[in-house]
C-alpha cells in the first residue's frame, strides 16, 4: 500500500512538473518575472485593434525573433488584430475621418501633441500599467506629454547623416555636407517634410519648433538651394538605394543606419555637430477606444522588460525601458549609435507640434520645392483650357458645316 | 421593360461606389474646415496648374508610346492562329498577375546606377547612363503599367475584323498599307477610342511612378492629392478640389477626343 502511495505520488509529482512549467514559461519566453493582471480577460473572447508602424514590432518572421504579439495572446487570451501605417499623418487621417476603431495606436512625439490638443487620446489609467515603472525617467515629463497622462514611450532614436565611406572622404560631421556640390546628384533627402524642414533649420541654427514665417521660409530657401544637389526624396527607398551604393549621403533614423551598415559595412553613420532631432515614439490609446482595459493591459505587456528588449532587437531603434537594457547584450548597449553620449543628447531638439498657419505654410512651401523645377508662366493654364475648349468648338463647328451639303 | 429589372442590381452598386464617392468629393470641394460654401479651394487648385499641365503632358506622351507599340502587336495577335492568340494575351496579362508596386519596385533596381541595365552596359564600356529619378523613367514606368490595357481592347475590336472584309480589298487591288489605312483602321476606331482612355485617365492621376521612379522631387498631380491627405497639414478639402479639377479637365480632354474620334468615322 505504501509503495502505491508512493508510486502514485511519484506519477502524480511528475504530471505536476510540465504543468507548472508551462505557467511559467509561453514559446521559450519566461514569463514568470510578468507583472500585470494578465489573466483579467482569459474567455471572455476580447479582440484589440493596434496600430503601428510598419516593421515596428518584433513578430518572428525570420524564425529567430519572438513574436510578441503572438506571446501576448497566448498569455491573456486576447487576440491581437495587428495593423500598419506608413506615416505619422496616416494615423492622424484615419483617426480624422472616423470609422476607423482602433485601441493601442503608436504616434510620434509632435504627433502625440497634436492629438492631446484636439482631444484625440484617451488619459492612461497609470494602475493597469504598473510597468511604466521601468520606463527610464529621461522620457518622463517629455515636452509633448508634460504630465505623463497620454503616453508610454516606445522606441526613441536621433536623425543623422548615413554616409558610405568609399564614396565620401572626410566625416561629413555637418548638416552643410548635404548641400555640398561635389556630392551633386548623390545626396538622398526625406520625403517627409517635417523631417527636412528640420534639417534645414538645424544647418541655419534656429529652432525646429519656430513658428516664425520667416524662419520657414529662410529654411524653405535652403531647401530649394538643394534641390539641385538631390538625387531623390525618399523614406523606406533607402534601404534599398544606400545598400546598393546608389548614393553618397542621406539623413536618416539612426536605428534603420544600423541596419543598413549591417547590410553594407561601407556606409558609417553620424550626427552633426549643429545637433540634431531627438524623436520618441509612444504608446497612446484613441478616444472611443471601445477595450480600454485591454489596451493598457497590452501596453504594460510591451513595457517588459524581455518583450521591449525583443522589440528593440527586431527593430534596431534605442529602448527607453530600463528592464531591457538590463538583459541588453553589452554590445548593443555600448553602441554610439543607439545609445550616444550625453553630449550628443543635449544637443538635440524634439518636434513638437506646429500652429495650424505654420503647418499649413510648410505644407505649401514644401509642396513647392518638390513638385516645380522651373518658373512658371500663369498663363499657360487657362491658355491650355482655352485652347482645348476651342479646339473642341472647332471641331464640331468644321463637322456640322461638312454635313450641311449633304 | 422586361430588361430593365436585372438591371438594379448594378444601378444600386453605381450610386453607392460611383455616384455617392463623387458627390462627396464635390461637397469636400465647395466647403471649407467649417463646413460652409467656399470657392477657395478650386481657386487654391489653380496653383498647382504647372503640375498639372506636367501631368497631362507626361500621361499624352505614355499614351502616344503605348498607341504605337500595342497597335501593331494588337494587329499581329488577332490575326495568327486561335491556340497562339490565347497564349499571347496570358502572355500580356502576365505581369498584371503581380502587384504594381512590385513592379514599379522592381524598375527601381533595373534603371538604378549601379542597377541592372548600367551593369550590363558597363560590359560594353558604356554608360553609365542617368535613368533613373528622370521624366523619361516616369514615362517608362507608365507604358510598362498601362501597356496592357492599350493592347487588349484593340485586340478584342481588331479580332472581331472579318478576315474577309481585307481579302475582299486585297482582291480588288488594294496594297496592304491601303488595307491598313482604309479597312483595318477605321474598324479598330472603338479599339483605340477606349485603349486611350483607358491608359491616359489612370496615367493622369498616377502617384506612386513619379515618387519612386522620378526621384520624388518631380512630383505629378495625382502626388500633390496624395500630399493633401497624407502631407503635414490634413487638408482633404483641398484634395478634393484638386481631384475635381482634374476630374474636369480629363473630361474635357476625352470629348475633344471622341469628336476626333466621329470626324474620323464620318470621313472614312
Amino acid at each position: 500500500m505504501k509503495k502505491f502511495v508512493c508510486i502514485l505520488l511519484a506519477l502524480f509529482l511528475l504530471a505536476a512538473l510540465p504543468l507548472s512549467c508551462r505557467a511559467e514559461e509561453i514559446n521559450g519566453v519566461d514569463v514568470s518575472g510578468f507583472t500585470g493582471d494578465y489573466d483579467k480577460f482569459k474567455g471572455q473572447n476580447i479582440t484589440i485593434n493596434v496600430y503601428n508602424w510598419g516593421e515596428y514590432i518584433s513578430e518572428g518572421s525570420d524564425g529567430e525573433s519572438l513574436d510578441v504579439n503572438q506571446l501576448f495572446e497566448e498569455l491573456t487570451g486576447i487576440h491581437v488584430n495587428y495593423l500598419n501605417f506608413a506615416t505619422n499623418e496616416e494615423l492622424y487621417a484615419k483617426l480624422k475621418a472616423g470609422g476607423a476603431d482602433y485601441d493601442v495606436i503608436f504616434p510620434s512625439d509632435y504627433m502625440i501633441s497634436r492629438m492631446i490638443e484636439e482631444d484625440m487620446l484617451e488619459k492612461l489609467d497609470f494602475s493597469n500599467i504598473p510597468n511604466y515603472a521601468n520606463i527610464s525617467d529621461n522620457f518622463k515629463n517629455m515636452e509633448h506629454d508634460p504630465n505623463n497622462e497620454y503616453c508610454v514611450p516606445y522606441m526613441w532614436g536621433t536623425v543623422g547623416i548615413v554616409y558610405n565611406t568609399t564614396m565620401v572622404e572626410e566625416v561629413p560631421d555637418s548638416w552643410d555636407a548635404l548641400w555640398d556640390e561635389q556630392y551633386a546628384g548623390q545626396i538622398l533627402m526625406f520625403s517627409n517634410p517635417r523631417d527636412a524642414f528640420g534639417i534645414a533649420q538645424f544647418k541655419l541654427g534656429y529652432s525646429v519648433n519656430t513658428t516664425d514665417p520667416v524662419e520657414i521660409e529662410e529654411a524653405a530657401a535652403e531647401l530649394r538651394n538643394q534641390k539641385p544637389l538631390v538625387a531623390a526624396y525618399v523614406m523606406d527607398e533607402i534601404f534599398d538605394k544606400m545598400g546598393g551604393g546608389e548614393a553618397a549621403l542621406a539623413p536618416y533614423y539612426a536605428g534603420d543606419a544600423i541596419t543598413m551598415m549591417e547590410e553594407n559595412p561601407d556606409l558609417a553613420f553620424v550626427v552633426p555637430k549643429e545637433g540634431t532631432n531627438l524623436f520618441s515614439d509612444a504608446m497612446c490609446i484613441p478616444k472611443g477606444a471601445k477595450n480600454k482595459e485591454a489596451a493598457e493591459l497590452y501596453i504594460n505587456f510591451m513595457c517588459e522588460g524581455p518583450v521591449a528588449l525583443a522589440n528593440s532587437e527586431y527593430i534596431g531603434y534605442s529602448s527607453p525601458n530600463e528592464a531591457a537594457l538590463a538583459l541588453m547584450d553589452e554590445e548593443m548597449r555600448n553602441n554610439k549609435i543607439a545609445y550616444p553620449d550625453e553630449g550628443v543628447l543635449d544637443n538635440t531638439e524634439p518636434f513638437l507640434n506646429l500652429d495650424e498657419e505654420s503647418n499649413v505654410l510648410m505644407s505649401n512651401l514644401w509642396t513647392y520645392i518638390i513638385s516645380s523645377n522651373d518658373n512658371y508662366n500663369q498663363l499657360v493654364m487657362p491658355a491650355f483650357v482655352l485652347g482645348a475648349v476651342a479646339l473642341s468648338i472647332g471641331i464640331n463647328v468644321a463637322r456640322s458645316r461638312r454635313r450641311k451639303p449633304k | 421593360m422586361k430588361a430593365k429589372s436585372p438591371a438594379y442590381p448594378y444601378l444600386a452598386w453605381m450610386i453607392i461606389f460611383i455616384v455617392a464617392p463623387l458627390l462627396i468629393v464635390a461637397y469636400f470641394a465647395f466647403t471649407d474646415k467649417t463646413g460652409a460654401f467656399t470657392l477657395a479651394n478650386i481657386s487654391q487648385a489653380g496653383q498647382f496648374s504647372p503640375v498639372l499641365l506636367k501631368s497631362v503632358y507626361l500621361a499624352a506622351i505614355a499614351t502616344v508610346i503605348c498607341l504605337i507599340i500595342a497597335y501593331p502587336l494588337a494587329y499581329i495577335l488577332s490575326r495568327t492562329k486561335v491556340r497562339t492568340q490565347r497564349m499571347l494575351v496570358m502572355l500580356v496579362m502576365l505581369p498584371m498577375w503581380m502587384n504594381f508596386l512590385l513592379r514599379t519596385y522592381a524598375w527601381m533596381t533595373i534603371l538604378e546606377n549601379n542597377g541592372i541595365l548600367n551593369r550590363f552596359f558597363g560590359l560594353f564600356g558604356l554608360g553609365p547612363f542617368e535613368m533613373i529619378n528622370t521624366q523619361g523613367a516616369v514615362v517608362l514606368g507608365m507604358v510598362y503599367n498601362y501597356l496592357p490595357f492599350m493592347i487588349l481592347p484593340l485586340y478584342s475590336i481588331m479580332e472581331k475584323i472579318d478576315g474577309s472584309v481585307i481579302e475582299a480589298a486585297q482582291d480588288l487591288g488594294c496594297s496592304s498599307m491601303g488595307v491598313m489605312r482604309k479597312v483595318v483602321l477605321p474598324l479598330s476606331v472603338p479599339g483605340i477610342t477606349s485603349g486611350i482612355t483607358m491608359v491616359f485617365v489612370p496615367a493622369v492621376s498616377t502617384f506612386i511612378i513619379s515618387k519612386m521612379l522620378g526621384g520624388g522631387g518631380n512630383l505629378l498631380i495625382g502626388d500633390i492629392i496624395d500630399l493633401q491627405f497624407l502631407g503635414l497639414d490634413y487638408n482633404p478639402h483641398l484634395g478634393s478640389a484638386i481631384s475635381l479639377v482634374l476630374m474636369v479637365l480629363i473630361l474635357l480632354c476625352m470629348s475633344i477626343f471622341n469628336q476626333f474620334d466621329n470626324e474620323e468615322a464620318v470621313l472614312l
